[in-house]
């Protein structure tokens, strides 16, 4: 971690999120609480339906409208020029601003954030135009460093290809050099590499880790990836059903997981499966599927330390210091 | 290897003619045991779905033998496929896709059943016992397959690929689709399976970890070709073939202490419409000389049970490449 600041360059607390649907109104992200301060990544982890992308989501202003709203909380976003602007309540032309200019992000699949019909040398150059008011050459200079910044080769040629002459790395690279070419304070990666091959996924995730370095941003990385977790995060907040169940630095929740969901999950992985009497390794699996509950727990209906008190109420946040848990029982578990 | 349930030797898969076909696999040769489990194991375009569906010939071969029981399915006609597709059958990587939505599971099962005239006058009550294999309700037959979540459809998929009891499955990344604590309902599922019914599989997956817990051996593909094939611990706790160690090394792990992933491989994977002469890998391999441009390195006996196609004979350890 570089660069600490007193206040963190974003902070969420107690976030809720609403959607309408024809079965009424859900709330696919309750009571959420994180900080990302600058020049740090936090990993936030789920599995679908934990409400990591719906999070994210929140924080750039693009909850499909109208059925999706923010009904609770805050989100502080730390400016630039100083003081601290809440997304939650910021009107869409405010947040539109800030977007491009000091919240960029980068998406799964390049292809839905990049023009099919512009050269990826003419989309950087409208950018930084349109956010540091450049002129054509000038613009067009820009967009070949920043082609030389995410390391294409031969940028000076490759400025000039459209979207579909590359490969996907490439495109993610581009999308990388459009997100960097207004120098934000905070990027939002949400699973980035999720759809690259292993070798091509380490090239990106060296490339955003030095990007972070070189220019002191703020990551907040969602991915449902735990090794991409372990390569990436200083901090990490595991989500399950809408809430955050723990966050805690990447090692201490790595190796000390104290949710019985972050401890459940982890031994999912195939890498750790045990060997049985048999001989045979078995991975552990959770049983069940994600399911809304009405009240308490959310993990309560598939957890293993369950007791009636897990099924009533809303369960509290736990504070330790550099950990945060939304269990009754971690302590007596663990 | 006398006894093998399944023996490709030189299969090759070109799509579209003309001057630069699409190479997909170039040249592969393999076996599986009875009971055997072998992993194919690659990034994209390294053809390893492509050589699922020529062994269950829902793809033609462009040249090679595919031998299933000692019977040539390469070039089979139509008609005797179906004794073929009693004997293998293939589970999906989307169990969404794969399921049709406008029929109730126990027809989608049966569809499998009817096709080979099977559990005539029982078919209800054999439909029952498949849900109940793969752990799913009997009751739930009646249902359609929007019904389920991702794992329970996998589970279907599954019941309908044991409806003809066939000795191999081709299961094609059956489990990429999967969150990870469903993944692992799956997994030890479809290894309590291959327990209890002694079933050979070609598991086909780009994950090392997954490839590793569930394969006897694993064939490591890169641009249609075998890099490396042998034992699953020896292939993966010490890589001889220069792509096995980078594909290896740039594969995430769970624990914040391992070392930081390796960007060995630089660039990107060729066309395979333009595969490198000589060995295909030699334009990201860092240990690349002028001779392997020249010749399609063979794949050489490593004297443990493995086979790899590397003209170098050692590797030094971990290269960076910054």
């Amino acid at each position: 971690m570089t660069a600490t600041h007193p206040e963190p360059l974003l902070a969420i607390n107690n976030l809720e999120v609403s959607f309408r649907t024809e079965e009424g109104t859900v709330t696919p992200v309750r009571g959420v609480t994180l900080s990302v301060n600058a020049g740090e990544t936090l990993a936030l982890v789920g599995e679908s339906g934990s409400g990591k992308s719906v999070t994210s989501l929140a924080v750039m202003g693009l909850l499909p409208r109208p059925a999706g709203r923010i009904s609770g909380g805050s989100i502080l976003f730390r400016r630039r020029a100083g003081g601290a602007i809440d997304l939650a309540q910021a009107s869409a032309s405010e947040v539109r601003r800030l977007r491009g200019a000091e919240i960029a992000m980068i998406f799964q699949e390049p292809m839905t954030s990049l023009n099919p019909v512009l050269t990826v040398g003419e989309q950087i150059a409208e950018s930084v135009r349109l956010h540091r008011g450049l002129g054509q050459g000038d613009a067009m200079r820009r967009a070949r460093e920043m082609l030389d910044l995410v390391e294409i080769p031969d940028a000076g040629r490759r400025v000039h290809d459209y979207p579909h002459q590359m490969s996907g790395g490439m495109r993610q690279r581009v999308m990388i050099a459009l997100a960097m070419a207004c120098d934000p304070a905070l990027l939002i990666a949400d699973e980035p590499t999720t759809a690259l091959d292993v070798t091509i996924q380490a090239q990106i995730l060296a490339l955003i880790e030095r990007l972070r370095r070189e220019m002191g941003m703020g990551v907040l990385f969602i991915t449902h990836n735990l090794g991409v977790v372990a390569e990436v995060a200083d901090r990490v907040a595991v989500m399950y059903a809408g809430e955050v169940v723990e966050s805690a630095p990447v090692r201490p929740l790595f190796h000390a997981p104290r949710h019985p969901y972050t401890r459940a999950l982890l031994d999912c992985l195939p890498a750790r499966a045990a060997r049985g009497a048999d001989g045979r390794r078995v991975v552990r699996s959770i049983p069940g599927t994600v399911s809304r509950v009405a009240e308490g727990c959310g993990f309560a209906p598939r957890c293993e330390f369950v007791r009636d008190s897990c099924r009533v109420g809303a369960i509290p946040l736990e504070s330790e210091p550099d950990r945060v848990v939304r269990c009754l029982r971690w302590r007596e578990i663990a | 290897m006398s006894g093998a349930l399944l023996e490709v030797r030189g299969l090759t898969k070109h799509f579209g003619g003309g001057a630069h076909p699409v190479r997909a696999v170039e040249d592969v040769s393999f076996a599986i045991q009875p009971g055997e489990v072998l992993g194919l194991v690659g990034e994209s375009g390294s053809g390893k779905s492509t050589i699922g569906r020529l062994i269950l010939r829902l793809l033609d071969p462009t040249a090679g033998s595919v031998r299933f029981g000692g019977d040539e399915i390469a070039t089979a006609p139509e008609r005797k496929l179906k004794a073929l597709r009693r004997r293998a059958q293939m589970v999906f990587q989307d169990p969404f896709a794969s399921l049709n939505p406008r029929l109730r599971v126990r027809d989608i099962i049966g569809e499998a059943l009817d096709a080979h005239g099977l559990a005539r006058g029982r078919r209800t009550e054999r439909i029952g016992e498949l849900m109940e294999t793969v752990g799913l309700p009997a009751a739930h037959m009646t249902r359609y397959p929007h019904e389920f979540s991702g794992g329970q459809r996998q589970r279907i998929g599954i019941a309908r690929a044991l409806a003809v009891e066939p000795e191999l499955i081709v299961a094609d990344e059956p489990v990429s689709a999967l969150d990870v604590s469903v993944q692992a309902q799956v997994l030890n599922l479809m290894q309590d399976l291959r327990a209890r019914f002694g079933l050979a599989m070609l598991f086909i997956s780009h994950d090392l970890d997954v490839v590793e817990l569930m394969c006897d051996r694993i064939a490591v593909l890169y641009l249609g070709r075998v890099m490396e094939i042998g034992p699953a611990e020896i292939v993966t706790a010490r890589p001889r073939h220069p792509y096995t160690q980078a594909l290896l090394a740039a594969s995430p792990k769970a624990d914040p202490d391992a070392p930081k992933l390796s960007r060995t491989l630089k660039g990107d994977i060729p066309s395979p419409m333009a595969p490198p002469s000589g060995c295909v890998f030699r334009t990201r391999c860092p240990y690349a000389m002028p001779a392997c441009a020249e010749v399609v390195p063979p794949l050489r006996d490593a004297g443990d049970g493995r086979a790899y196609a590397c003209i170098l004979d050692s590797l030094p350890s971990r290269p960076e490449v910054a």
